[in-house]
């Protein structure tokens, strides 16, 4: 899908702004209004985005615009800094019952939002943590519900208690749990039917589940992909039955998952896990800052800032050394080989552009293009060579590359393409000295087909 | 009915920015999305100017007149329930496809049709089992898989049995998948292609299931199953809960693709022709 990063669209509403030190009203007020949209667009609830939106702005207003960054990266940092500190700073684990004392997790939702497939995954993960987890199920309504969790709690080797569908669920979780006793599970994990928030009797069920069962953690497993509505549907469960964290489902999808602020921010429980995919074991840690990242559509252009930050202080000086060169036209096989360490140092080739919004699912079919290893092969030829070669491009001989070709490992008809490749690049460097013109040395990326970041 | 309408405009006195404002945020709560809902807010101010609208009542009617005629589906929507068809069902994981087809073999055993339904999610455990039941539930025939086995082979099977037994209408069952899972998309690409090779002659309806909880991502959903099939129309389930479903407004703005049914419930009944008028009517009335 064509999502127009709201990096992107920042950058498009300050192109008239170089930093000026303080952020106005007026800044924040402009880049706000496309943060809000962005939000809307990723479906966050439109009551959470006008809090959210408010306490950026009073947080924003007047700070200082960080060295290095123009007015729309500094709001976008603030926005990032606001919504990970939103959805819970430091990832959470389920709390287990001391000793040997079993804990009790009920999971519940609403239809088809992937609770049988949630459980079986927390139960295959828990029996990796070394517990001894016994699934329970509890879904009497839907049919063949629960074949499902029996043939998934087979996949995942974890038992699996069910009394058919003619009891209630309120006896078939009491009976569990004197089977966990008498066979030694420490953890039950009830599965519930899906139920709609408003429907009042399947709601009592679970209230009387937990009336009649010591419950430790009760999770709510939320679909992705949820709308507007994950507000009242979060709320009405939590209020009802309290809920102690949220599993975020069917995360593998192309959706921005802004549902996951929503919950947060009107449940205020964790996010304990993210399902990523089909296969049992696809149940992950939830990451705060990926998930704002993703929300707002940006890749990880923050690591990505801070990154190049790093990377150009440290080089500063190197740097300066180099444009100077460039700026007079030289380009030779030594800055060939130091541009590839700048590159490096940036996490290399195909991890820049994963982070760059919109690229993230596109990732795919840029690895074909992009071959890393084929850098590494050029490094290897530019290593090869003597020092009066690399310095001095123009004694390149026929000789000299059969040299190269068996110092590198290589076929001597790709030594002569790297050859021919990097005449092009230095007639390229040569044609645009403005490039090289900017101040942090960026232009040096010009060698990899003028490469252009986002910011 | 008097729902939201009433209530939204006997606030305004004028209509304003903030009445204008007012009906957007109505709009994208509903899940109708920031660009739909934008263009819905930039038509209705163009009636209001050109038919010098001063007061919000009547502005109202503008806006709801807009939005059913937008919605409204026709009576040939549905003639493939009359005619010798294949149904071909998709969506996503959990929006209750299964669900659906079992209320919709019910829906034309009961107007008489000789029905036929393909298990062709060969990958979720217990599916088949979940889609039998139904099949016993309502009475009708049932082509079965292995769990594990190619959904092509079943559906091939399904259709020699439709052909043998003079089946009116084949409706096929398909596993949920995420429309960014390229080898899945490619998998229902065979399935409909199977169709055009075996089964040619008879009216093809597919239909696209949508989550009525589901935010935004449903119209990339609906645009990206558009890619492996024609699509014919979308079936918007779970609409007995506090979701509005909005996005089958954009749905139908960016696609032209119709609602043509609505689930309601768990129950062989709560699966209705789509009702524009009521829909929207719904669309704005507020919770609780």
């Amino acid at each position: 899908m064509a999502f127009e990063g709201l990096a992107d669209k920042l950058q498009n509403v300050f192109k008239n702004l170089r930093s000026k030190g303080l952020l106005t009203e007026d800044d924040v007020k402009v880049a706000l209004k496309e943060v809000k949209m962005a939000l809307l667009e990723a479906d966050v609830n439109f009551k959470v985005v006008k809090q959210f939106v408010k306490s950026v702005e009073e947080r924003a207003v007047g700070q200082d615009v960080l060295r290095g960054l123009n007015p729309g990266q500094m709001v976008i940092k603030i926005v990032n800094e606001e919504m990970i500190s939103l959805m819970g700073s430091e990832t959470t684990e389920i709390k287990f019952q001391p000793g040997k004392s079993i804990t009790t997790i009920l999971m519940c939702g609403l239809q088809g939002a992937g609770k049988t497939t949630a459980t079986a995954k927390l139960a295959g993960k828990l029996l990796l943590k070394g517990k001894k987890p016994l699934l329970v199920a509890c879904d009497v309504y839907r049919p063949a519900a629960i074949k499902q969790l029996m043939v998934n709690g087979e996949k995942v080797g974890v038992d699996v208690f069910s009394m058919g569908d003619q009891h209630s669920p309120i006896d078939i979780a009491k009976a569990s749990i004197e089977h966990a006793k008498k066979n030694g599970h420490n953890v039950v994990i009830l599965d519930t039917a899906g139920r709609l928030h408003i429907d009042e009797d399947m709601m009592n069920e679970l209230i009387q589940i937990k009336n009649n069962v010591e419950v430790h953690q009760s999770l709510l497993v939320v679909d992705a992909m949820t709308g507007q509505d994950a507000v009242n549907v979060a709320s009405d469960f939590n209020e009802r039955i309290g809920i102690d964290g949220v599993i975020l489902s069917k995360m593998d999808g192309d959706t921005r998952g802004g549902a996951a602020l929503s919950v947060k921010a009107v449940t205020g429980c964790p996010i304990l896990y993210v399902g990523m995919g089909e296969k049992l074991a696809d149940l992950e840690q939830f990451y705060p800052d990926r998930m704002a990242n993703r929300i707002l559509g940006m890749g990880d252009v923050l690591t990505l800032i801070e990154k190049a930050q790093e990377s150009v202080d440290i080089d500063e000086e190197q740097g300066k050394d180099m444009i100077k060169r460039l700026k007079k036209g030289k380009f030779d096989y030594n800055d060939y080989l130091e541009s590839m360490k700048q590159m490096r140092k940036l996490g290399g080739l195909s991890s820049i552009l994963g982070m760059l919004p919109g690229m993230g699912a596109k990732m795919s079919d840029l690895e074909g293009a992009i071959d890393e290893k084929e850098i590494a092969r050029n490094e290897a030829i530019i290593l090869s060579m003597t020092k009066e070669e690399r310095s001095n491009p123009k004694i390149m001989s026929l000789p000299r590359k059969g040299r190269i070709a068996k110092g590198a490992g290589v076929d001597i008809a790709y030594v002569n393409k790297f050859v021919k490749q990097f005449e092009q690049t230095q007639k390229m460097m040569k044609q645009m000295p403005g490039m090289m013109g900017g101040k942090k040395g960026r232009g040096l990326f010009g060698g990899f087909g003028g490469m252009k970041f986002p910011f | 009915m008097a729902g939201f309408f009433s209530r939204l405009f006997s606030g305004f006195s004028s209509i304003d920015d903030d009445f204008y404002e007012e009906i957007f945020e109505t709009l994208v709560m509903a899940d109708t999305g920031v660009r739909t809902s934008d263009a819905i807010v930039e038509k209705l101010k163009i009636q209001v100017k050109e038919n010098k609208i001063k007061n919000p009542e009547e502005c109202k009617k503008y806006l709801k007149k807009n939005m059913i005629e937008q919605m409204e589906v026709e009576d040939e929507a549905y003639d493939f329930l009359k005619e010798r068809s294949v149904v071909f069902v998709i969506g996503v994981n959990g929006v209750g496809k299964t669900t659906t087809i079992g209320k919709l073999a019910g829906i034309l055993k009961k107007e008489g049709k000789k029905v036929l339904v393909a298990a062709a999610d060969t990958f979720r455990a217990a599916a088949g089992e979940q889609l039998d039941e139904w099949a016993k539930r309502v009475g009708v025939d049932i082509v079965q898989g292995k769990e594990g086995q190619d959904p092509s082979s079943v559906l091939f099977d399904s259709i020699q049995s439709a052909k043998a037994k003079n089946v009116d209408v084949l409706l096929v069952d398909t596993a949920g998948r995420l429309h960014n899972k390229k080898n899945l998309m490619d998998e229902l690409e065979k399935m409909n292609r199977l169709i055009n090779s075996y089964y040619p002659k008879v009216r093809r309806e597919n239909l696209v299931v949508l989550d009525g909880t589901t935010g935004q991502n449903a119209l990339v959903q609906a645009k990206e199953f558009s890619q492996v099939t024609k699509l014919t129309g979308v079936i918007l389930t779970k609409m007995d809960g506090t979701a509005k479903g909005g996005i089958a407004v954009a749905v139908q703005s960016e696609l032209s693709l119709p609602v043509k049914f609505i689930g309601v419930g768990e129950k062989v009944e709560d699966l209705s022709r789509f009702d524009a008028e009521e829909y929207i009517e719904s669309l704005f009335e507020e919770r609780g």
